[in-house]
C-alpha cells in the first residue's frame, strides 16, 4: 500500500513527487510512456512566464507570480537549463500602446513590479534584429527560458533518490474505488494507494472521469514549433511575445535555454488526443508570423519540427482541488500556459493538502542537491583528463555534433529512472540532438544500450511502445 | 605535446591517401588520427562494387578498395591511432583529440583535414506529420544493414535520388525489402546515371521525378507517406498527392562537408562547396592547413578523392620542408564560376607553384544539353570543349597547364564557364 500514487510523470507529477519526497510517506509514479516528461512537457516553447497575461485573482496569477519566483533556486539545486534572459511583449502600432499599458497594470496587479514599456529607438538597442515594424514593447525583465523536459528529468531523478518510486511503461488502465484506498490497474500490475494525485496531463480528464460523476473534459489545442540550429540562438536575446489574442500568448521567438532558437507556437483545437503531427498549414503560419517579429527567420538553419498539446479544459482555469464527490483523488487538470512557470508552486499546494490529510513526519534523508556529473563538453582541459584516467569511457565520444561520451551514456542508463530508449538516453546526455540528428551516433548507442540493459539490438526503441529501430537480421524475410 | 610533422584528420579514403602522399614526399613522421574502431573510413559500409576503375582499372567493391590503401599504410609504417576522437584544431595546427589512454595534444608541422562530409537529415527538409521511428538517412540505414546486418524496415520509400539512396533501394531489395518508389523533389537525379539505371532500372524500382514528400505518417511506427508532384518552383501541386504506405523512408537528401573542427582553426568556408576555400595546393587560408576529399567538396568517385588527397599529402611534405611558396605572397589568380558553373575547386591558383597543370574541378547547376565548357583567361577564351551532357550530379574537370599561364602574364582571372 503506498500512501500516494501519482497518475502522470510530466512536469506537474514531476514536481509533486519531489515535493512529496521531502515527507516520510510512500509514493509512487505510474507513467504510461517509458520515459517521464513525454507528454504536453516535452514540446512545449519553455518559457518561465514573469505573470502579467493572467487574469488578476485567478489560479493561474496567483500560482504563476510563486512559482516564477522558485526558479533560480531550483534550478541551482537539480541542476537544469534555466536563463532569466527577460520577455518582451511587441505592438506594432501606436495604437496597441493602451493595451501594453493594459498588461502592464495587470502584471504590477499580480505582483509584478519591474514592468515598463519601451519604445522603438531602445528596443533597437535592446534587440537589434527585431523587426522595423516593431513601435513599443512590454519589458518584463523576470520572463526566463527553461528546458521543460530537462527539468521533469531533474525534478523526477531527484524525488527517485529520496525515495519515491517511479513504475514506467504502466498505463492506469483503470481504478476503483476501495474502503480508504483505491486500486489501480496498469500494465505492469496492481497498485493501492491512499491518495492519488491526477497529473495526468491531457489524460487527466479520462483519470478524474474513471472515479467522479464531475466529469471533465480535456480539449487539446495543438502548438507547432520549428527549432532552428544554435548557430542562431542568438538572434534575439529576449523571449519576443506579439500582443495576445483570445487563442493564446501567439507566435514567439525566443533563444531556448540550450542555445537554439526556437519559434512558434500555432493554436489550433484538435479532436484527437496523442495527436502530434505537424501540418503545412501549421509550419507555413509558424514561419510567417515569425517574421513579423523579426527581420529574419533563418529558415535554412531549422533543424526539426514538431508539435505539442496544451491541456486545456472550457473553464480556462487551472482546477487544483479534491474531487468533490471523491475522497483522496486530486485533480491537477488544465494545467496549459502558465502552467510549466507554476508547477513548482502547484506542487506546494498539492504538499500541502497531502499533509493536512496524512500529517507525515519529515523525511530526514532528504536531499534536495540531485546528483549528476558535469557533461564532458563543459569540462576543461584538465577536467577531462582527470575524468579519462579515472574513467576510459570518458574519453570514447559517441555523439560528435554534441561531444558525448560513453561514460555519460551508461551514466544515463545507471541514473535513478529506468530508461532505455534512444530519445531518453537523448534527452539525457544530448546524443543525437546535434545537426546530424544521429546518423552517426545511432549504431554505436543501439550497441551501448543492448550491452548495458543486456537485451538484444533489435529490442532497442525510439521511445518505447513498438519504436523498435531495427526489425529483424538481414535476409529473415527472404 | 606530441610532435608531428604531417597530422592528418581522418582514416577514410582521403586520409590514408594523404598519408600515403606524404610519406612518399620523404615525410617520416606522420599521424593519422581516426574516430572509428577501423580505417577506411565510409568504405567499409560501401559493399556494393563500382570502385576503383580509375585507380586500379578494375571493379572493386568499397572494402577491397579500402583494403588496398591500408595494406599500403601498414607496408610502409605510417602510424595511426583508431578511437581517437580529435576535439579541436587551432590556427597554430595544435591538435587536441580525446581516446581512453587520455586526452592528446599534438603540435603539428601541418594538418591535412580529411573528415569527410554527413547527411542531411530530416529536420532540415521541414516536412510536416508526425515524428515516428522508420525514418533514416540513407546512409545510416546502410551502416545498420551492411556493418551489423539487421534490417531497418520492408516497406520502403526513398526522398531523394543521390547516389547512396540509390545503392540503399538495390540493396534493401536484395535483402527481401519491397522499395516502392525513389521520390526526386528536381526534373534530375541528383546520382549518378550508371547507379539509376544499375540500382532502379534494373529491379522496376520506380523514379519519380519532380515529386517530393508532403507528410509522414503513422505512429510510433511510421505507416506511410504522402507525395506529391511539384510545380517548377518546387512547390506541391494540390490535386496530384497519392499515399503510399512504407515502414522506412530514406532520406538521400544531400552531403554536407564535416567542417566543424576547421572552423575551430579559423579556416574559411565556402557557401557552395560548404568546403574550404583552397589554391592550388589544396591549401585553406590558414598555412599549412590543408583540405581534400568530401569534406572539401562532396566526390562522385572514390577515385578522385585518393587522387586528390594524395596530392594533398605531397603538397603537406613540401610545406613542411619548407619548399613552396606562401599564400602571403598574394599572386593567386582567381578562379571564378559563371553562367551555370556551381563553384571551381581550387579556388585559386598561383602559377609559380604549377609544375605542368591542375585539374580544376567543377559542378554544374542544372542539366545542360550539348553545350560547350569554356575557359578565359582574363577576357581571352583559351579552351572550348564540346559536352553532349553536363549534369549536378557528376563531377566535371577541366585542365589548366602550365603553358597557358605563360601564354598570360600578368593574367588575374580565370573563368570556367558554360556556353552556347
Amino acid at each position: 500500500m503506498y500512501d500516494v500514487a501519482i497518475v502522470g510523470a510530466g512536469i506537474i507529477g514531476a514536481c509533486v513527487a519531489r515535493k512529496l519526497s521531502g515527507y516520510a510517506i510512500k509514493t509512487v509514479v505510474i507513467e504510461k510512456d517509458s520515459d517521464v516528461g513525454t507528454g504536453c512537457t516535452r514540446a512545449n516553447s519553455g518559457i518561465v512566464h514573469g505573470g502579467y497575461d493572467a487574469k488578476p485573482g485567478s489560479l493561474k496569477a496567483k500560482y504563476n507570480v510563486l512559482g516564477q519566483k522558485m526558479y533560480d533556486r531550483l534550478a541551482k539545486e537539480l541542476r537544469f537549463p534555466f536563463k532569466r534572459n527577460g520577455s518582451l511583449v511587441i505592438a506594432f502600432d501606436e495604437k496597441d500602446i493602451p493595451r501594453l499599458e493594459q498588461l502592464k497594470e495587470q502584471g504590477v496587479e499580480n505582483g509584478l513590479l519591474d514592468l515598463r514599456i519601451a519604445h522603438k529607438d531602445e528596443l533597437k538597442e535592446l534587440e537589434p534584429n527585431l523587426s522595423e515594424n516593431v513601435y513599443a514593447a512590454l519589458v518584463v525583465p523576470a520572463g526566463g527560458i527553461v528546458s521543460p523536459y530537462e527539468m521533469a528529468i531533474a525534478f523526477a531523478e531527484n524525488a527517485a533518490q529520496n525515495g519515491v518510486e517511479f513504475m514506467l511503461d504502466s498505463e492506469a488502465t483503470s481504478i476503483d474505488k476501495k474502503d480508504g484506498y483505491f486500486l489501480i490497474s496498469t500494465p505492469k500490475g496492481k497498485v493501492e494507494a491512499r491518495i492519488i494525485v491526477n497529473a495526468a496531463g491531457e489524460h487527466s480528464d479520462e483519470i478524474n472521469n474513471m472515479l467522479s460523476e464531475h466529469k471533465l473534459k480535456i480539449i487539446p489545442r495543438s502548438g507547432e514549433y520549428c527549432l532552428i540550429d544554435r548557430t542562431e540562438g542568438g538572434l534575439v536575446k529576449h523571449t519576443v511575445f506579439q500582443l495576445p489574442t483570445k487563442m493564446g500568448k501567439g507566435i514567439l521567438v525566443t533563444p531556448t535555454a540550450e542555445g537554439n532558437l526556437l519559434i512558434g507556437p500555432t493554436s489550433a483545437d484538435i479532436e484527437e488526443k496523442g495527436n502530434t503531427a505537424t501540418t503545412m498549414q501549421g509550419l507555413g503560419e509558424v514561419l510567417e508570423k515569425a517574421r513579423l517579429s523579426v527581420k529574419r527567420v533563418p529558415i535554412n538553419k531549422i533543424i526539426t519540427s514538431f508539435c505539442g498539446l496544451r491541456p486545456r479544459t472550457e473553464l480556462d482555469e487551472f482546477i487544483i482541488e479534491e474531487a468533490k464527490d471523491v475522497p483522496g483523488l486530486i485533480n491537477l487538470c488544465g494545467i496549459e500556459s502558465p502552467g510549466l512557470t507554476a508547477a513548482p508552486a502547484i506542487a506546494e499546494e498539492v504538499g500541502r493538502m497531502i499533509a493536512e490529510r496524512l500529517n507525515p513526519a519529515e523525511n530526514k534523508g532528504f536531499d534536495p542537491i540531485r546528483k549528476i556529473t558535469a557533461p564532458f563538453r563543459d569540462m576543461t582541459g584538465d577536467e577531462r583528463r582527470a575524468a579519462i584516467k579515472e574513467n576510459p569511457d570518458y574519453g570514447h565520444i559517441i555523439c560528435r555534433c554534441e561531444t558525448v561520451t560513453k561514460a555519460e551514456i551508461i551514466a544515463a542508463l545507471r541514473s535513478p529512472l529506468p530508461v532505455r530508449s534512444l530519445d531518453a538516453i537523448k534527452r539525457r546526455t544530448r546524443a543525437g540532438m546535434g545537426r546530424c540528428q544521429a546518423g552517426f551516433c545511432s549504431m554505436r548507442l543501439l550497441d551501448i544500450i543492448a550491452e548495458e540493459c543486456g537485451i538484444s539490438i533489435t529490442d532497442v526503441t525510439k521511445s518505447g511502445g513498438g519504436s523498435n529501430i531495427l526489425i529483424e537480421r538481414n535476409k529473415t524475410s527472404i | 605535446m606530441m610532435k608531428i610533422d604531417v597530422a592528418i584528420i581522418g582514416g577514410g579514403p582521403a586520409g590514408l591517401a594523404a598519408a600515403i602522399g606524404a610519406r612518399r614526399a620523404g615525410i617520416q613522421n606522420v599521424l593519422i588520427l581516426e574516430r572509428e574502431a577501423y580505417l577506411g573510413g565510409i568504405l567499409n559500409q560501401c559493399i556494393h562494387n563500382g570502385f576503383g576503375l580509375h585507380t586500379f582499372k578494375e571493379e572493386l567493391t568499397g572494402p577491397e578498395y579500402a583494403e588496398r590503401y591500408v595494406l599500403q599504410i601498414e607496408e610502409m609504417g605510417i602510424p595511426y591511432m583508431l578511437n581517437t576522437m580529435v576535439l579541436n584544431i587551432t590556427r597554430d595546427k595544435k591538435i587536441t583529440a580525446a581516446n581512453s589512454g587520455g586526452l592528446l595534444e599534438i603540435e603539428a608541422g601541418a594538418v591535412i583535414l580529411a573528415m569527410g562530409c554527413r547527411e542531411r537529415p530530416r529536420g532540415a527538409l521541414n516536412i510536416p506529420g508526425t515524428r515516428p521511428v522508420g525514418v533514416y538517412t540513407a546512409g545510416t540505414a546502410q551502416k545498420y544493414v551492411n556493418l551489423d546486418g539487421y534490417m531497418p524496415g520492408k516497406e520502403v520509400v526513398v526522398l531523394g535520388s543521390g547516389d547512396i539512396g540509390l545503392i540503399m533501394a538495390r540493396r534493401l531489395t536484395f535483402e527481401g525489402a519491397k522499395v516502392r518508389a525513389v521520390i526526386e523533389l528536381m526534373p534530375y537525379s541528383g546520382g549518378l546515371k550508371r547507379n539509376i539505371v544499375q540500382c532502379l532500372d534494373d529491379y522496376g524500382i520506380p523514379l519519380k521525378l519532380s515529386h517530393t514528400v508532403t507528410e509522414i505518417k503513422g505512429a510510433p511506427r511510421l505507416a506511410g507517406v504522402t507525395v506529391a508532384q511539384v510545380d517548377e518552383n518546387r512547390k506541391p501541386i494540390p490535386g496530384t498527392e497519392e499515399y503510399i504506405p512504407c515502414d522506412t523512408l530514406l532520406l538521400s537528401v544531400g552531403l554536407i562537408p564535416e567542417n566543424e573542427l576547421s572552423k575551430s582553426a579559423d579556416v574559411l568556408l565556402s557557401d557552395i562547396t560548404g568546403g574550404a576555400v583552397v589554391n592550388e595546393r589544396l591549401e585553406t587560408n590558414v598555412e599549412g592547413i590543408f583540405s581534400c576529399g568530401n569534406v572539401l567538396h562532396v566526390h562522385d568517385l572514390v577515385d578522385f578523392v585518393s587522387e586528390e588527397s594524395e596530392r594533398a599529402g605531397e603538397n603537406a611534405a613540401q610545406y613542411v620542408r619548407g619548399e613552396h611558396l606562401s599564400n602571403k605572397d598574394g599572386g593567386g589568380v582567381r578562379l571564378l564560376a559563371t553562367n551555370g558553373v556551381r563553384y571551381t575547386v581550387p579556388f585559386t591558383i598561383d602559377p609559380r607553384n604549377v609544375k605542368d597543370k591542375v585539374d580544376v574541378r567543377f559542378r554544374v547547376d542544372n542539366v545542360y544539353r550539348d553545350k560547350y565548357v569554356s575557359v578565359y583567361f582574363g577576357d581571352e577564351r583559351e579552351q572550348r570543349r564540346r559536352r553532349m551532357i553536363l549534369t549536378p550530379g557528376e563531377m566535371e574537370t577541366v585542365v589548366i597547364k602550365k603553358e597557358m599561364f605563360l601564354k598570360y602574364p600578368g593574367v588575374k582571372t580565370i573563368t570556367v564557364t558554360i556556353e552556347e
